[in-house]
């Protein structure tokens, strides 16, 4: 009953709210529906027992990228009406993905009510559950069964993000580098080292 | 709780709903009473460092002090600034608060005194404070007015900054006590410290790491002196600059909320919860709450303590300490703290769990469950420690 209430709650406020994601025309508020929309989605996970993918999700998407998202659109000025001013002739486009989309989304459904998909060991037999809790099962398995593509998925990030780090990073000219601070320098520094005093006689000035 | 409500014969869906309703409030009333008197402490704090006398006028020594500030504050006009986004410009002062009082939820007071004993617990904890970044952001923005929108973007680039390396030393703790959930952490440290101290904190290899969570704390809730989304001297009260009377308040009661959740946190994390410092049995008859509410009390000292000796951070140094030195840092001592764990508790504990689960059929990983009693499966030890953890299960 409390399980039917909170699933259908969850699962009304994802759709309506990713559909207020495309159709608001503030892109802050497109950005904040799509939030709103991440976190029903981690309720819908708990609500099926995947906690553990739910705070992920949560952590991961509504507290990190989503954060960058907002950064992004608020800084940028944009002009939405020109956005949308390629409506008509984009929409043929858009159509045809969302076709490919629905088509993989019902003979995935259809494969899975068929029962082709079982989760299973190399040796043909199911895959058993282990633990009660779902960060132990799925810790069991990524790095037993799936070490090697959990390993590879570690190494494609890595390389993306050297990949970034390199298209952003910049060398500084000599000038500039010449001005940059050393915070160790200007921490360790003495008030005997910079200062110095001086009682020089009237009228005369002192050396600097 | 609820098999209270259900001996007085109610169905059970009625009795859950009616005791997470209770404790729900059993939590969030003392909560914002802990805020204003916590407020009133801070003050004085503060004002005894600087040789003053503080709030000292409403009521005894001053106590009711937060409450007519509170009065004050409810009795203001609310102003909303024509140009603002009004429907974000409400909305962010009552995320902030809901957000701060939300991670309550899984805070454990006592042994088994927890609205929600979840497994992913910390995870948990640490979602719902990544949440808190949204309420300054979304009203730096909504504000529609500069030095509101100039704090939002030093807010959004502090936390997620801070929030890597507290991810990593939470990781650390993870890794010693086997399981994300509270109670299960604060288990885990019973006589952890030669045996007779209750804590991760003495331990060598996380005590560094409770360091750099301490400031890490202080930066992510944007306390002094991290509190660079509200300097004065630069963006007059920083995204809280356009907020009046309840509006401010909710910021104002959500932010301590905040800065007292840190301090439960180093407290469960890192001194043992709701355990006495000391594993000496007749400590153990003092209620654990009281234990927790008086590290509690102890960090917030330490928090008011640093707001009051300690200037302000330039915005370069921040970034600086916190990607350059926590990440690194705290980077390495994940590398550490797996090393030594692999090294010392390979054939018991977490790593023989891992190792039996990397064989593919069950057998292994059944035979090792059967072999182990819930408290050792809880906390990854090995069975010297068995009696410790069994006479606090039998309490």
């Amino acid at each position: 009953m409390l399980l039917t209430i909170a699933f259908y709650l969850f699962a009304t406020v994802v759709i309506a709210s990713a559909v207020m994601v495309i159709m608001s025309r503030n892109p802050v508020h497109s950005v904040l529906w799509l939030i709103l929309s991440f976190f029903n989605a981690a309720g819908l996970m708990v609500l099926v027992g995947a906690e553990f993918i739910a705070m992920l999700l949560v952590i991961v998407y509504v507290g990190a990228v989503a954060v960058l998202f907002l950064f992004v659109v608020m800084m940028l000025d944009i002009d939405f009406a020109s956005m949308r001013a390629g409506f008509v002739r984009n929409a043929p486009l858009g159509i045809i993905i969302a076709l490919i989309l629905l088509a993989e989304l019902v003979l995935g459904i259809g494969a899975y009510r068929a029962g082709a998909l079982v989760l299973g060991t190399p040796d043909g037999t199911a895959a058993p559950l282990m633990f009660e809790s779902n960060i132990e099962s799925i810790g069991a398995l990524l790095y037993s069964r799936y070490l090697f593509l959990f390993e590879s998925a570690g190494i494609i990030l890595l390389v993306a993000m050297i990949g970034a780090i390199v298209l952003t990073h910049r060398e500084r000219p000599a000038a500039h580098r010449r001005a940059h601070q050393d915070i160790g320098k200007q921490v360790r520094r003495k008030p005997e080292d910079a200062t110095v005093n001086a009682s020089p006689a009237i009228g005369k000035g002192i050396d600097l | 709780m609820t098999e209270t409500f259900q001996d007085w014969g109610m169905s059970y869906e009625w009795a859950w709903g009616l005791a997470t309703f209770a404790g729900v409030l059993l939590i969030a009333l003392p909560l914002m009473l802990a805020v204003a008197m916590i407020i009133y402490m801070d003050r004085k704090v503060w004002a005894a460092i600087a040789l003053r006398r503080g709030p000292n006028v409403v009521g005894p020594f001053g106590l009711a002090q937060s409450f007519a500030d509170g009065l004050k504050v409810f009795l203001q006009e609310t102003i909303i600034p024509s140009a603002a986004n009004k429907g974000l410009f409400l909305l962010a002062p009552i995320l902030t608060f809901t957000v701060a009082l939300t991670a309550w939820a899984v805070i454990p007071f006592n042994s088994g005194a927890v609205l929600a004993d979840i497994n992913v617990g910390l995870l948990y904890i640490f979602a719902i404070s990544s949440l808190g970044v949204y309420g300054v952001v979304i009203s730096g923005w909504a504000s529609n007015s500069k030095y509101p929108f100039f704090s939002a973007m030093r807010a959004a680039a502090q936390m997620i900054s801070y929030e890597v390396s507290i991810g990593f030393v939470i990781i650390c703790v993870v890794l010693y006590a086997g399981t994300f959930n509270m109670n299960g952490i604060i288990v885990g440290q019973i006589g952890h410290g030669l045996g007779i101290f209750n804590g991760y904190a003495f331990n060598l290899l996380l005590f560094p790491m409770w360091v750099v969570f301490l400031i890490s704390s202080l930066a992510e809730t944007a306390r002094a002196p991290f509190d660079l989304t509200e300097a004065e001297s630069e963006l007059v009260a920083g995204y809280q600059t356009e907020y009046s009377s309840m509006s401010f308040a909710l910021f104002w009661l959500g932010e301590y909320a905040n800065v007292l959740l840190m301090c439960a946190l180093n407290a469960i994390l890192f001194f043992g919860g709701w355990l006495p410092p000391v594993n000496w049995e007749p400590l153990y008859a003092v209620p654990g709450f009281i234990w927790l509410f008086a590290k509690i009390f102890l960090f917030f000292f330490i928090f008011s303590w640093i707001k009051a000796t300690v200037p302000r951070f330039r915005y370069d140094q921040l970034m600086r300490l916190g990607w350059k030195v926590f990440l690194p840092m705290s980077l390495l001592f994940v590398v550490l703290v797996s090393g030594w764990l692999m090294l010392t508790r390979y054939d018991c504990g977490d790593a023989g769990r891992v190792y039996a689960s990397t064989v593919p059929v069950t057998e292994a990983g059944v035979l090792y469950r059967e072999g182990q009693s819930a408290a050792n499966l809880w906390d990854g030890r090995c069975a010297d420690d068995l009696p410790a953890l069994e006479r606090e299960f039998a309490s």
